[in-house]
């Protein structure tokens, strides 16, 4: 799949703004005042940036609200519509805190299921890819919402909750990685179902339909070396997870914590970046890019 | 609504034959024609005689190697070269259909067929995520999501001639690959043709249910089943064996170097 900046940009910063929300309304931390205005603004800069940030790649963006009305069974449709309520109920939760002192607690429960809501089904739209066998897991939701309780529990300063969550979501990301190796493969799709050709032989691409490139190979058929996949993987491994860790277990108060924070967003990204690079879509078979 | 309709009256769809689809691609021209001057948004092309052409297409000819088995009436088999039409399948569940967030993608309660409400399409890309066959393509000019439509503007159309009814790839193909009808009439020319060549589905682990169907290959004559007559060689000369004068003068002396 083509990492499209927009949409790694997009799944990284809300991931982190939603966890950092999830915890504010669960009421871990539940700052007031003008330390609540910087923990809500920080979270929303994040979450509605990231949100900004993935209409980008759409073809028609003035047409966004009609992507609110299906809901019933678009998964899409389900995070514009689980992002809208969240960021309005915790506006709601955080104006109390923020202006009155005041902390309810029942709306900032709703606000933090909401916000978990949002990471999820981000996740569900790619989980449900039949097409894209790596994608295609219970570990995928698994994974971004342990990142995005990670991250939100390192926004919040909660240093060993942090320590604790990034360290289930490195093994989460290690157990998809390994899963997704083979993912393909066993997924049973390749050239000779692709085509029906399988009882004859072993068929080969022989002349592709087209001399140039095209939307399908641009979008779906990006090949990523795989020694150069192995080293982005210890980058994110490192940047998002080992030394967000280590830098929370020094002293140093809010630099080290601003660096660990920086670490994990880095690494997120570049993890984010091979979740879409590393991606085979099935029609790469019909090109012949897929060897399965 | 992305919702799927639980059946359909009328199940149109094309059985393609791989037997005889000869890979002139008369079918991927018609079609971006008809597509290009007819429904909806115009099937661009972005540079198309710079660097680097690029276009938007609803009907794609692959080609594909296939070796045949051996067996031990053809210990030799050839190998095959088959040419592979693909557009739209207008699945039964067809994925594209149901991920869609704004509604634009679906599928007609009365005849199956996929199509797309241009007016209503953000351009998110992901009903093409969602399709294994790579039968959706974005247009780079409009930014909205392209795909076949069975050409619903020709085969209800009463102001063509009843011959031109079918869609268009269906009308080109020179060869007679492309044939057009209901899936839920038995006695169809596509049914009957399904039932009668074995027409596969593609990808059916996909899950999927494709209406269009796909017609194998035939296996090819194979020149050492049956006993050679090779009936021009009572009419040529026996080639030489040996060089003869300057010639082989030449090849003694080199053979001797």
């Amino acid at each position: 799949m083509h990492p499209a900046p927009s949409v790694i940009v997009f799944t990284t910063l809300s991931g982190l703004g939603f966890g950092l929300l999830f915890w504010l309304g669960a009421g871990l931390i539940t700052p007031t005042g003008w330390a609540g205005f910087a923990f809500f603004a920080i979270a929303y800069i994040l979450a509605v940036g990231g949100l900004l940030a993935s209409t980008f790649h759409l073809g028609h963006p003035e047409r966004a609200l009609k992507a609110f009305t299906q809901w019933r069974t678009s998964w899409l449709s389900r995070e514009g519509c689980a992002a809208v309520s969240a960021l309005v109920i915790m506006a709601l939760y955080g104006a109390g805190l923020i202006f009155l002192d005041a902390r309810w607690a029942p709306l900032g429960w709703l606000g933090a299921a909401l916000s978990l809501g949002v990471t999820f089904t981000t996740s569900m739209i790619y989980a449900q890819m039949r097409t894209i066998p790596r994608w295609r897991t219970w570990l995928t939701p698994a994974l971004l919402l342990a990142i995005s309780l990670a991250g939100g529990a390192l926004l919040a300063g909660r240093i060993t909750l942090a320590i604790a969550l990034l360290t289930i979501a490195a093994l989460f990301q290690i157990a998809w990685w390994v899963r997704g190796d083979g993912a393909l493969s066993r997924s049973g799709t390749d050239l000779k179902t692709a085509t029906g050709l399988g009882p004859i032989g072993a068929p080969r691409a022989f002349e592709p339909p087209h001399t140039g490139t095209n939307y399908l190979l641009r979008e779906f058929v990006h090949v990523v070396g795989r020694r150069h996949a192995q080293k982005l993987r210890i980058i994110a491994l490192v940047l998002g997870y080992v030394l967000p860790v280590m830098l929370l277990g020094l002293p140093g108060g809010h630099l080290t914590a601003g660096l660990a924070v920086l670490s994990h967003i880095a690494g997120i990204a570049a993890s984010r970046w091979l979740f879409f690079a590393e991606a085979e879509h099935v029609v790469g078979l019909y090109y012949g890019k897929r060897h399965a | 609504m992305t919702a799927l309709p639980p059946a359909t009256p009328r199940k149109l769809g094309l059985v393609i034959d791989l037997d005889t689809c000869v890979g002139c691609h008369a079918c991927v021209i018609s079609c971006k024609g008809w597509n290009t001057e007819n429904y909806g948004a115009p099937l661009s092309d972005q540079r198309p005689y710079g660097e680097d052409p690029s276009g938007t297409f609803l009907n794609r000819v692959h080609s594909y190697e296939v070796q045949p088995l051996a067996t031990s009436a053809a210990p030799h088999p050839a190998a095959q070269l088959v040419h592979f039409p693909k557009s739209c399948l207008h699945c039964e569940d067809a994925p594209c259909v149901t991920v869609c967030p704004t509604g634009a993608s679906y599928k007609r309660a009365e005849d199956g067929i996929v199509l797309v409400n241009e007016s209503d399409c953000i351009g998110c890309g992901l009903c093409a995520w969602a399709c294994p066959y790579g039968a959706r393509e974005m247009d780079a000019e409009e930014g909205v999501m392209k795909k076949c439509t069975l050409c619903v503007d020709r085969i209800y159309n009463e102001n063509l001639p009843e011959i031109d009814r079918v869609p268009t790839c269906v009308r080109t193909c020179p060869a007679g690959a492309r044939h057009f009808g209901d899936f839920n009439d038995p006695d169809s020319g596509v049914s009957t043709l399904t039932a009668a060549r074995g027409g596969f589905d593609l990808m059916p682990e996909q899950g999927t249910r494709p209406v269009n169907k796909y017609l194998p290959p035939r296996p090819r004559d194979t020149l050492d089943a049956a006993p050679q007559t090779d009936i021009l060689a009572p009419f040529l000369d026996t080639p030489l064996d040996e060089p003869q004068g300057f010639v082989a003068w030449l090849d003694r002396a080199l053979s001797k170097v």
